[in-house]
């Protein structure tokens, strides 16, 4: 048979060929819930009159969105799972150790896995070419009870990017320009693949933003082939064992190929209040910005602060912006703490919160105030995002946004580089 | 599977939304200190769509919007607020993924269909079995492609709750 990544690994999972359109129950090799979702999930196993996880050794709760507790509501809610994960044996990822997503990437993630979570964003997991999707509360508890759930195998779109990205441009712009080209809805039911040499030469971090952004296609997941990339990362991480090689059969069948040429990609971004508002930065360079942010699952890792950290090397931010920047998980904390790249963004005038979602989904600090503008690293950028629906948000990547921090509006780093 | 002191078909009035209506335009962030206190929660449904909805939806009203509906996050209390709501259905042009898994889920049913010739306030009626439509207001019926089997399963049980309660397993 000639198998998409996606068939591929939904194949060897269930011991049979399957194929794009055919329903399957498969066992989940880890599924997650976090403090936005965790206390919902819990509540709907016990209305189902399940006690405890099918595998609690598979079953991950995870303090990312609210991190520390702004109050004793939100505090009671991640009480509640902290003693339901305890209870239970269950995997505990505490407030502090960062984004699900990241703590996935760093200690779970690896080739060949079904990995579902309370979080759209779960999709990430595929730069490891494991099949991460997110669900609901009640799917996700369903599959902690049981240890399986059900899929529809996707159909999958072909994204093949080539070349060299140009200095300044980086994987959040091309991801930014591939979903202007499929719009929001796009990729809806099905999968994406990435791939092409500008792929093959991309860093870990680089292909975990390609992933993380796959669903504001729409898309049920975005994989990558595994590769000595994917190796040299889990053996970084202690997990060498855990790698396997994955790729799709060389006549597999897409429903659509999107080629691209990286050297003609250029720093993007999105306007309000749609991820597929795609203009070149150079187009709206200009364009006043009251807040930055840097963080995120899509933007927040240790190589996205350095990229941060040397634009913003000896200058300072704009008295008429703010810079938050919230790191991935306590490693980035750490790797950044270690050479000097939070020095570095503390220097030039950041605000530095702990690890977590931080400012991106608008329940935390960071709020802007009415008619702001405020650029983040992250993935959306629906009306009301960041917590006031008078605001408007925009999307880049970390270098345009230390750029931007900079000066006070919209601008290029390629000026800067 | 009925809406209290209702039975399909029936009729009711349309709450007309556009394209894109995302998670956050139904369940906004930032009221995420309430997403353990449903009812509270719920009297958010849509607030960043249309204010007014929350506060004078009707039993077993339709929301009715244009493409993409429920796009972005996975969090299910978007469909739980629009079911709690008093919505008797959801009906659209196309759907995300993940928030019509979640419809079919709590029990929300989903429907797919060319909804540019529902205007606010229309009253329609839907026939979930026969698939369709019936604009009274304008005189016209519309059909629409049936929910998925593996999912009408689901659907038929009240949601996945009532499902896994009932057969104690993934049986689609």
């Amino acid at each position: 048979m000639n198998k998409t990544l996606s068939e591929k690994i939904l194949s060897r999972k269930v011991g049979k060929d399957v194929s794009a359109g055919e329903i399957i129950v498969t066992d989940v090799d880890y599924m997650f819930a976090h403090d936005a979702s965790g206390p919902l999930t819990i509540d709907q196993l016990r209305t189902m009159g399940i006690q405890k996880p099918a595998y609690p050794d598979k079953t991950i709760i995870i303090i990312d969105h609210a991190v520390p507790s702004p109050n004793k509501t939100i505090s009671n809610n991640q009480e509640k799972l902290r003693k339901w994960a305890i209870k239970t044996g269950s995997r505990f990822s505490e407030a502090g150790r960062g984004i699900c997503h990241q703590v996935l990437a760093e200690d779970y993630a690896s080739p060949g896995q079904i990995i579902i979570g309370t979080d759209s964003h779960t999709v990430t997991a595929g730069a490891l070419a494991a099949f991460g999707t997110g669900m609901g509360a009640t799917d996700v508890a369903v599959a902690i009870g049981l240890g399986k759930t059900w899929l529809r195998v996707p159909e999958t779109i072909m994204i093949k990017l080539d070349g060299d990205l140009p200095t300044g441009v980086y994987s959040k712009d091309a991801m930014l320009t591939f979903i202007g080209k499929l719009t929001m809805e796009g990729a809806t039911y099905k999968a994406l693949e990435f791939s092409g040499s500008t792929i093959n030469n991309m860093r870990m971090d680089e292909r975990l933003t390609l992933s993380n952004m796959a669903v504001e296609a729409g898309a049920k997941v975005g994989l990558i082939s595994s590769d000595e990339t994917t190796k040299k990362y889990l053996e970084s991480r202690g997990r060498g064992k855990f790698f396997q090689k994955i790729m799709p059969d060389k006549k597999a069948e897409y429903t659509e190929t999107l080629k691209f040429d990286a050297s003609e990609i250029e720093p993007t971004i999105a306007f309000p209040d749609t991820v597929d508002n795609i203009k070149t930065v150079s187009e709206a360079a200009g364009t006043e910005i009251q807040e930055v942010f840097i963080g995120s699952c899509t933007n927040g890792r240790i190589e996205d602060l350095r990229i941060a950290a040397d634009i913003l090397k000896g200058k300072k931010v704009n008295p008429n912006t703010k810079l938050i920047v919230t790191p991935a998980s306590r490693e980035t904390l750490l790797l950044a703490v270690q050479d000097l790249t939070l020095q570095t963004l503390i220097e030039s005038g950041a605000t530095v919160t702990p690890p977590g979602c931080g400012v991106c989904f608008g329940a935390l600090g960071g709020v802007p105030a009415d008619d702001d503008r405020i650029l983040t690293t992250s993935n959306r950028n629906f009306k009301g995002r960041t917590g006031n629906p008078l605001s408007g948000t925009y999307l880049a990547s970390p270098a345009t946004a230390a750029v931007t921090a900079i000066k006070g509006e919209i601008a290029d780093p390629r000026e800067m580089l | 599977m009925n809406m209290e002191g209702k039975t399909w078909p029936f009729i009711s009035t349309a709450w007309k939304f556009g394209d894109s209506i995302s998670t956050d335009h139904i369940s906004p962030g930032r009221y995420f200190h309430l997403r353990t206190n449903l009812p509270e929660l719920t009297k958010h449904t849509l607030e960043d769509a249309r204010e007014e909805y929350a506060s004078n939806v009707k039993s077993g009203d339709f929301v009715v919007a244009g493409r993409n509906f429920g796009m972005g996050s996975s969090r299910e209390h978007a469909a739980i607020m629009i079911k709690m709501s008093g919505a008797g259905a959801v009906v659209a042009k196309s759907f995300a993924r993940i928030f019509y898994r979640n419809a079919i889920n709590v029990g929300l049913p989903a429907i797919m269909c060319n909804t540019d010739k529902i205007a606010d306030k229309d009253q329609l009626s839907i026939d979930l079995e026969l698939g369709k439509l019936k604009n009274e207001t304008k005189g016209f019926e519309l059909t629409f492609s049936p929910i998925p089997k593996e999912m009408m399963k689901i659907l038929s049980e009240g949601g996945l709750v009532s499902y896994i309660k009932k057969y104690g397993d993934l049986k689609l």
